[in-house]
């Protein structure tokens, strides 16, 4: 257990130093854009003197570095600043967006990773059969289906023509759990449709390979079924790649929702993130790139300690 | 124990045929097979003669891309062939069990020895879980594994090789099952260690009352292991008889060929002039990998002559190809030096002139992974003869030509080849060409017969030999097969935990009086004579006592 402890404190420092060039990244990005917020806030008949004065109010008329090395300051003590556009405090703005895209991510993954893995398992077991193609068949059309048009398909069916659901997913505040599955349950589905075939592809496929594996075939022989061979005999084996595959995914639930969070009109951190670009509003695009990326860092980390903790070979040395 | 008039498993005119680029050709043409209670059957033959096919035919298996084509498995009284997958699954483990040739490939990684032992005793209800690990526990003192309360409850690589193919044997015995296929069990495994497994599955199954079939592809093992010794060849039988007979008075000539293998032998040279130059040698090297403690290599001086075959021996892990790769400079030595003709040469091999590097070529033990499967033959030769030598155009595919003709490969019909297009030995008479092509004063073989058959690996032999005197070759000659090093070499290194327990002309090393550990080594070494296993145990025993 001793080298696993060792290894998360190394790569969770990697993490950091990781998520510090990406905030270097993001402002230089930012300053490389056209356009400046005193312009976009105080429109185009503002004279240069307001604009020189609202700059001076927000310390934009600083060179880069300093802007940079204040923020970083701020950041690092807990305190991530106020919006550059309405002035509000950015911890504030985001919390409850924050909250939003995490239990959105959340619903698809609870509904996808268990969906995913028993199809991958169930596709191994059948393999080369018309179940097998089938499930193969449907999940590779979802997956090339762009996740908009999917969107307003799931729309289209289950709110417009069976009124099953709502169409627009606007939450508020005070919703009850129950209240928001129910309006939050066409884009977790939309999100579900996307992600699944990823992750049931790899399962079935690092499944699969295993099969040729000699201890695979000394299951056979010592008279396994179908069943516990994918089940006892391989799939133990075959977490490691589905574990990073799951990871990719769960990831891409939170930082790639962009696209079904506007279908849906959905308030949560990717709509935050594209208003905030468009109206150079730095430090919050600064402080969501942050989350999206220790999200990326995060989940990748926890599929590295998961993979290894799977391996026996990894876990208990010689 | 042997009850002579029931058979407990009958083949008839078995036949089973392999898809092969999507045709179905036979494996196994039509094998007649009879085992009673007790009895142990040897299956015997090169690789592709079909006993592994024939050996899992008597499970009622067949691998994928194979199928069953026609006679008849009978296991007491039941049929295989045609049985429905329920009947076929419920004799396993229970009645019939297996054996595997790497049982560090055959366990599964991700669980405990004793957990998979337990696995089919409890789900069949035939014992508790606490009675199958105590039973699990007995078996593995039964077969003087150490620590048997203990080594159960570890992961398989946390066990070696030879104690893995041990606690195998005690999990096909896990249900106490009728009959057991042994699958070339001891192959993987070096002599010294091949002598305790083969002395522990011969107790037990005589314990027992165990039927077996065993598969082999060496004799001496089969002598000591079988009653009945069945001789196959092509999917087919060529003749079978008691082990005595059988050793004594082959038949067909084919048996004669594979008792006769071991004939080859290189012919006695002048001793080497005492003031000779060594075309390689190596003083004191002592090499050691960065992440480790000791040293990997202590203190090793080897010198190989032009025109001789130096063979270095011992058990893997004695540090045989690691000495190789100090030698190639993949391994720089932290003390010591290495010599090309007297003078020093650089411990890596970066900082090596090409004509330093061009000296020494090695030839590999795999020479499929060896050989670059994209690269046609005429490439894979051509290459170092441009690299090294210069040659281009016409004088390269001449040279390449003359070079074919040399390994006995006929040009015109190999040139353009690809290595798929190849068996294993033509293969690893690329490998030889390719080491050659560079024109090198020292070639390392690196155990580069041992991946192959007997008879092809006796032509390899003869070949190398034959190169040697044409070229004026030093070689240095790695293996673990003592049979190839009394065959070949000049002069024997013995080697044991990275350090060389004794040298000298092979003619000293294998004469008396032994020093202890080559006396164990040599003594590991299996006979025809079925009663070697026992009077080795017999002596090991009475020096003990």
């Amino acid at each position: 257990m001793h080298h696993l402890l060792r290894l998360f404190v190394k790569r969770l420092a990697l993490g950091f130093l990781t998520l510090f060039v990406v905030s270097l990244v993001i402002f230089m990005s930012i300053e490389l854009l056209p356009g400046d917020v005193a312009q976009q806030v105080l429109g185009q008949s503002a004279t240069p003197e307001n604009l020189a004065a609202f700059r001076r109010e927000l310390g934009l008329d600083q060179p880069p570095l300093t802007r940079y090395l204040d923020w970083l300051e701020g950041f690092l003590q807990g305190d991530l600043g106020n919006s550059l556009i309405s002035g509000l405090p950015i911890r504030e703005l985001i919390s409850e967006r924050m909250y939003n895209t995490f239990f959105l991510a959340g619903f698809a993954a609870l509904i996808s990773v268990p969906l995913a893995l028993v199809l991958g398992v169930v596709s191994a077991l059948y393999r080369g059969t018309a179940l097998d193609k089938s499930i193969n068949v449907l999940a590779l059309t979802a997956i090339s289906v762009p996740e908009f048009f999917v969107g307003y398909i799931l729309v289209w069916l289950l709110a417009v023509e069976f009124a099953l659901f709502p169409s627009i997913a606007n939450l508020s505040e005070d919703a009850s759990l129950g209240d928001r599955i129910y309006r939050t349950f066409l884009p977790a589905l939309t999100l579900t449709l996307i992600v699944t075939a990823h992750m049931m592809r790899m399962t079935r496929a690092s499944l699969i390979n295993l099969l040729a594996l000699p201890y695979i075939e000394m299951a056979k022989l010592k008279g396994a079924s179908q069943r516990r061979l994918i089940v006892i005999h391989a799939l133990p084996n075959a977490i490691a790649p589905i574990v990073t595959v799951i990871a990719i995914n769960l990831a891409y639930l939170i930082v790639g929702v962009v696209i079904v969070e506007v279908v849906f009109v959905y308030p949560g951190m990717g709509q935050l993130l594209v208003d905030s670009v468009a109206k150079r509003d730095f430090t919050v695009v600064q402080t969501a790139c942050l989350i999206f990326a220790a999200t990326y860092i995060l989940f990748n980390l926890a599929s590295d300690l998961i993979s290894i903790a799977s391996n026996p070979r990894l876990l208990h040395r010689k | 124990m042997k009850d002579t008039n029931t058979p407990l498993l009958t083949m008839q005119n078995l036949q089973i045929e392999g898809l092969s680029e999507d045709r179905w050709k036979p494996i196994v043409k039509g094998v007649d097979l009879s085992l009673v209670k007790g009895e142990v059957l040897g299956l015997i033959g090169e690789s592709g003669a079909g006993k592994s096919t024939i050996g899992l035919g008597a499970m009622g298996y067949v691998r994928d891309g194979c199928r069953f084509s026609g006679g008849s498995v009978h296991f007491d009284g039941i049929e295989l062939t045609g049985a429905d997958r329920e009947t076929r699954r419920n004799l396993r483990s229970t009645r019939i069990a297996y054996v595997a040739q790497s049982a560090a490939a055959s366990f599964n990684p991700a669980f405990k020895l004793i957990n998979q032992h337990t696995e089919f005793p409890v789900r069949r209800g035939l014992m508790s879980r606490e009675d199958a690990r105590k039973d699990a526990i007995e078996l593995y003192r039964q077969l003087q594994l150490p620590n048997p309360e203990e080594i159960g409850f570890r992961y398989p690589h946390q066990v070696s090789g030879g104690q893995l193919q041990r606690a195998m044997t005690a999990m096909a015995m896990a249900c106490r099952p009728d009959l057991i296929i042994f699958d070339e069990p001891t192959t993987a495994l070096d002599v010294t260690t091949q002598i305790e497994v083969l002395s522990a599955i011969r107790n037990i199954v005589e314990d027992f009352g165990t039927s077996a079939i065993y598969i082999t592809h060496d004799l001496s093992v089969v002598a000591q292991m079988a009653d009945r010794i069945m001789v196959l060849r092509h999917g087919a039988e060529v003749e079978a008889a008691d082990t005595a007979t059988m050793l004594n008075a082959p038949k067909q000539a084919y048996t004669k060929s594979l008792w006769a293998v071991r004939s080859f032998k290189s012919a006695q040279k002048v001793p080497v002039a005492a003031d000779a130059v060594p075309a390689v040698s190596l003083r004191g090297v002592t090499a050691q990998y960065p992440a480790m403690k000791t040293p990997v290599l202590n203190n090793v001086s080897i010198d190989f002559h032009a025109g001789r075959t130096v063979a270095v021996v011992g058990e893997s892990g004695s540090g045989k190809s690691t000495t190789a790769r100090s030698l190639m400079g993949l391994l720089p030595p932290v003390q010591g030096e290495i010599l090309l003709n007297g003078a020093p040469l650089s411990p890596q091999f970066r900082k090596r002139s090409k004509a330093q590097l061009q000296a020494v070529q090695m030839i590999y033990q795999m020479a499929d992974t060896a050989l670059n499967p994209k690269q046609r033959i005429r490439d894979i030769i051509g290459r170092p003869m441009t690299y090294y030598r210069g040659l281009k155009g016409r004088k390269l595919t001449e040279e390449i030509r003359a070079l074919l003709d040399d390994i006995e490969l006929e040009p015109d019909q190999y040139i353009n080849r690809l290595p798929s297009e190849l068996s294993g030995g033509q293969k690893q008479r690329i490998g030889i060409a390719r080491a050659l092509a560079a024109g090198p004063k020292l070639v390392i073989c690196d155990e580069v017969t041992s991946a192959l058959d007997q008879l092809v690996a006796e032509g390899i032999l003869r070949l190398l030999d034959k190169l040697q005197q044409e070229h004026n070759l030093a070689y240095m000659f790695i293996t673990h097969d003592i049979s190839t090093v009394r065959a070949i070499a000049d002069e024997v290194v013995v080697m044991q935990h990275g350090k060389i327990v004794e040298q000298g002309p092979k003619a000293q090393i294998f004469s008396p009086p032994f020093q202890p550990y080559t006396d164990l080594l040599l003594s590991s070494v299996p006979e025809m004579d079925p009663g070697w296993l026992d009077r080795v145990l017999a002596d090991r025993a009475a020096k003990r006592a």
